[in-house]
């Protein structure tokens, strides 16, 4: 299988490529964010958007993208209801940025840089509204709310070798713009969408196949399921002495195939030539340098950089890091704290936080357990004022109270004990209580502290300190 | 005197010093208009009671003893491809007709600003698209000093009403030579600003490179105010350049003495009406006498100008016009069964015969595996000809040629020759491809009694050079003045 796909992806701008509609009319009323520019009225012409173009220069420049030093918008001219203007503004010949490419991790672990051909920048279309509840309408609506919303679109070279990697590609493509802030990249509101070239090629060969472009695939589970289906649908064509055509095909979610849209011979003359509107766009190198430095650490980076500087484990860190409001929440938690921080509070987080936000069906963002509460927990712990069963106890608590750690150890009392007197009275207790386990512990089978540790707990209602009731345990039957 | 007779310079001066009443001059102009418009039919619509209510709102604001603005009262005419907010603009064609603006062009927006009075909308070739307004889907115009002959197009209705005198100013549009041959067929005073002077926001587009927006008046000194409202940014169309009209205008006043003169070969060529070719020259002379230098030049690449400017324009063309679908606005066919018959029928429908010819000309040169060969050669070409201006402006200052090969034709002379018409710009075209100034004014009269267009090229941005050159003529031999 030989795949590349392109990518459509909204950015989120304040307001529209060309005009200055807001850019945010999904889900809104039809038509009430539009002006005459986005509806292609006589006698407007096109501004360009100079927030549109920084997030498109900073989704290159994270994705490694060259930037031209001058880009053309161009017109890609064909009809459509739902394109006002009877032609898109898009770029064509000269995009902004070329020649980059993102490192993906695959399923198995390991590594695979897709390689990016091209972004370039351009406006959305309207949409149509064919199903407006009544049969009797033969008619259908079109929304401009839509039209001349900015979009980058980002095309890959045919790296693509299976479904898997395309996921994975998408998965991390999808990561890096919404940490760039480039995009939410909301598949169900349309802020990302794809479309593929699929082939097919004999293991071993380096002559691709003909490639169908597979349109309206509007999920990542989607990509997988269409990529699958055109891949056993172009071999089975092959080996029943077939050949493929070059066409565009389109993904039938619901009966999960594909089928053709047109072929090569029906496909759009779209007459591009340059927007004599718009004036070529000037990749200033101060602004871009600007633009580069305002970039945020990007996961790849993060996740080397959390496993190295906080030696943390691998899964820690790529789940700290799969999220940008989680790596928020984590880098606020450890603001001005010591390295050692860094573990206990990875494992809280992972642990306690998501798992019960998740049971919550709650946000990050909407976590009743501040970065600052996580914080105190993990202060607490850290000099043994309460043990990690006892943390735990005050998160359950703090998530329902959103009370403050330090208070609800009070609270709970459930601060440890760590008077050395003390435990060794409780030790002394559960040897004598227990000793067929004292035996065995004697003559080395270090097995049995266990349940000598855990009469401790029970003496001690869980307050023992238990790195001192292990030290405690050793010293009394050495 | 009668209002009509006055220039817009001395309309303001009066109306503002209190004077003379705004109401009183628009009530003038509606009275010759209603004498003479249904001779010439220079008007799409006419905005009689609009104007009277603009007017005595401008009586109003000085009664008020608030500062008038510059066309203070000042009766103009708008072509019907420039937006009037609320007003129809139909660019003359059937697939507009009803479409009301949504809003004001930039360029209506500063004329309002300076409190002008808007009479009406002005008759054109349907999308500019013409040499003599014979393409309106509407009605024919006649040129005020022959009625039986065209006033030139594309903006043959405002050319004519300024003529007339039914307003003293107007506005048109110059793609390859819209302003300048009306007006030098007309008899009046046309400039085509330098691209980028004036925003094309709120302009219906022909060609978006070539298009710009421009005055028409009896004057030299009315058309510098005029565009002295009209130039300058505009945030909206980021094609529009940063100079100010201040900077176009400087050198609009002084002596003609060491004014560098040239008369480019390619333009005194066979086939250019001897009468026409004479008054032009008569006109250099008359400069050489007030002290210019004339000398001759050349212009190699004037040739290629028509033949690659009609493949930018109609391509540029092709592409402008696609949104008149049917869909949104304007003509639609509801009785059609599919998208594609809506598009047919509309479009069908609504473009008239040149405008069909000429999408059809764009479409065919912008379509793969021939956009090369047409469009990217034509634009190669372009930057010849803007090198052959670039180069003969190091030696002179401003070219002197004929606006157009002949006077004003008959009706009918020249419509079923796509061709003969699309030469009758050939002296104009070459200013628009290379974006530079140029203006056409009145330098005599045929023995027929027809008015004779001289045109004046000078570098981007010389519009103050070009209408001193003018203003100069004028001073030494008053423009022809139409009679009744």
């Amino acid at each position: 299988m030989v795949v590349g796909l392109e990518v459509h992806c909204q950015l989120g701008t304040r307001t529209k490529l060309f005009c200055g509609c807001a850019n945010d009319g999904f889900g809104m009323t039809a038509n009430s964010r539009i002006c005459p520019v986005c509806t292609g009225q006589p006698g407007v012409l096109p501004v360009l958007n100079k927030r549109a173009v920084e997030l498109a220069f900073q989704a290159a420049l994270a994705l490694d993208c060259k930037l031209a030093a001058t880009s053309i918008f161009a017109r890609k001219n064909y009809f459509y209801p739902d394109l006002p203007k009877a032609y898109q503004i898009s770029q064509y010949e000269e995009p902004f940025s070329q020649h980059g490419g993102l490192d993906t991790k695959l399923p198995d672990g390991s590594r695979k840089r897709v390689r990016i051909h091209r972004i370039h920048l351009e406006e959305d279309a309207g949409k149509l509204l064919h199903e407006i509840g009544s049969e009797e309408l033969d008619y259908s609506l079109v929304d401009f709310n839509r039209s001349s919303v900015p979009l980058i679109e980002i095309v890959t070279e045919p790296d693509i070798r299976s479904s898997d990697e395309a996921y994975a590609y998408l998965t991390a493509l999808k990561e890096v713009l919404q940490f760039v802030g480039v995009s939410r990249c909301d598949m169900e509101k349309g802020e990302m969408r794809c479309d593929a070239n699929v082939s097919v090629m004999l293991a071993g060969s380096t002559k691709f196949g003909t490639r169908a472009e597979i349109k309206n695939v509007n999920s990542f589970k989607n990509v997988k399921d269409a990529l699958e289906y055109e891949y056993r649908r172009q071999i089975e064509i092959i080996e029943s002495g077939g050949t493929i055509k070059q066409e565009t095909r389109l993904w039938d979610a619901v009966n999960m195939r594909t089928e053709s849209m047109r072929s090569k011979e029906e496909a759009h003359d779209y007459r591009y030539f340059p927007d004599p509107d718009l004036v070529p766009l000037h990749a200033d190198p101060v602004w871009v340098a600007k633009l580069k430095a305002a970039l945020p650490e990007l996961p790849e980076a993060r996740r080397l950089r959390l496993a190295s500087t906080f030696a943390l484990s691998a899964y820690d860190a790529e789940v700290l890091t799969s999220e940008k409001t989680l790596s928020a929440y984590f880098d606020e938690a450890m603001s001005g704290r010591p390295k050692e921080f860094a573990k206990p509070l990875a494992n809280l987080i992972t642990t306690e936080l998501l798992g019960r936000l998740n049971k919550e069906g709650k946000s990050i963002a909407e976590s009743p357990v501040t970065p600052k509460m996580m914080a105190s927990l993990v202060e607490l712990t850290l000099n043994n004022t309460i043990s990690s069963k006892g943390a735990k106890e005050v998160f359950a608590k703090a998530f329902e109270t959103r009370e403050d750690p330090k208070v609800l150890v009070e609270k709970l009392g459930l601060s440890q004990v760590l008077d050395e007197g003390q435990v060794k009275g409780w030790v002394s207790e559960a040897l004598a209580a227990n000793p067929q386990a004292a035996a065995d512990l004697k003559s080395g089978k270090e097995a049995a502290a266990g349940r000598i540790v855990g009469a401790v707990m029970k003496l001690s209602k869980g307050k023992a300190n238990p790195a001192l009731v292990n030290k405690l345990i050793k010293e009394a039957v050495k | 005197m009668n209002h009509t007779e006055m220039t817009a310079v001395a309309i303001a001066d009066a109306v503002a010093s209190g004077k003379l009443s705004a109401v009183e001059v628009a009530k003038a102009h509606f009275e010759r208009v209603r004498a003479l418009e249904p001779k010439i039919k220079a008007f799409v619509t006419l905005l009689e009671e609009d104007a009277m209510k603009r007017a005595a709102a401008v009586d109003a604001k000085r009664a008020r003893g608030e500062k008038l603005g510059r066309l203070a009262g000042v009766p103009v005419a708008l072509k019907d491809n420039i937006l009037l907010e609320g007003v129809e603009t139909t660019c003359s064609s059937k697939i507009l007709k009803g479409y009301r603006a949504a809003y004001d062009a930039t360029v209506v927006e500063r004329m309002k600003a300076e409190d002008a009075v808007f009479i009406g909308k002005t008759n054109l070739d349907e999308f500019a698209m013409g040499s003599s307004t014979e393409n309106s889907a509407f009605f024919k115009t006649a040129n005020p000093w022959d009625t039986d002959r065209v006033p030139g197009g594309s903006s043959g209705g405002s050319a004519a009403a300024v003529a007339a005198r039914m307003a003293p100013l107007a506005l048109g549009s110059d793609t390859g030579g819209s302003i300048r041959q009306p007006a030098s067929f007309c008899g009046v005073v046309g400039l085509k600003p330098t691209y980028g002077l004036v925003s094309r926001f709120g302009l219906i587009a022909f060609a978006s490179s070539l298009d710009q927006i421009g005055p028409f008046a009896r004057t030299t000194e009315d058309a510098a105010l005029l565009l002295s409202v009209i130039g300058g940014h505009d945030a909206r169309d980021t094609t529009s350049s940063l100079k100010t009209p201040g900077e176009a205008l400087a050198g609009l006043k002084g002596q003609i003495k060491g004014l560098r003169i040239g008369l480019p070969k390619e333009y005194f060529i066979k086939g250019t009406d001897a009468e026409v070719e004479g008054a032009v020259l008569a006109a250099v002379e008359t400069l050489k006498k007030l002290g210019a230098v004339v000398k001759d030049v050349s212009l190699p690449h004037s040739s290629y100008a028509v033949g690659s400017y009609y493949i930018v324009a109609p391509s540029e063309a092709s592409s402008n016009l696609a949104r008149f679908d049917g869909i949104r606005y304007g003509l639609s066919s509801p009785e059609s069964k599919s998208l594609e018959e809506v598009y047919e029928a509309t479009r069908g429908a609504g473009f008239g015969p040149e405008v069909k010819r000429r999408i059809m000309l764009g479409t065919y040169a912008l379509s793969s595996g021939y956009y090369d060969a047409y469009y990217g050669k034509a634009q190669r070409v372009r930057t010849l000809i803007a090198r052959d201006f670039d180069d003969v402006f190091r030696e002179v200052d401003v070219l002197a040629t004929p606006t157009a090969p002949t006077a004003a034709f008959k009706f009918g002379e020249k419509v079923d020759d796509p061709l003969a018409m699309y030469l009758s710009d050939v002296f104009t075209i070459p200013s628009n491809m290379a974006g530079n100034a140029s203006i056409s004014i009145p330098c005599g009269l045929t023995r027929l009694g027809l008015p004779i267009g001289l045109q004046l090229i000078g570098p981007a941005f010389s519009e103050g050079t070009l209408l001193r050159a003018a203003g100069a003529l004028e001073n030494a031999s008053p423009f022809p003045k139409l009679n009744g």
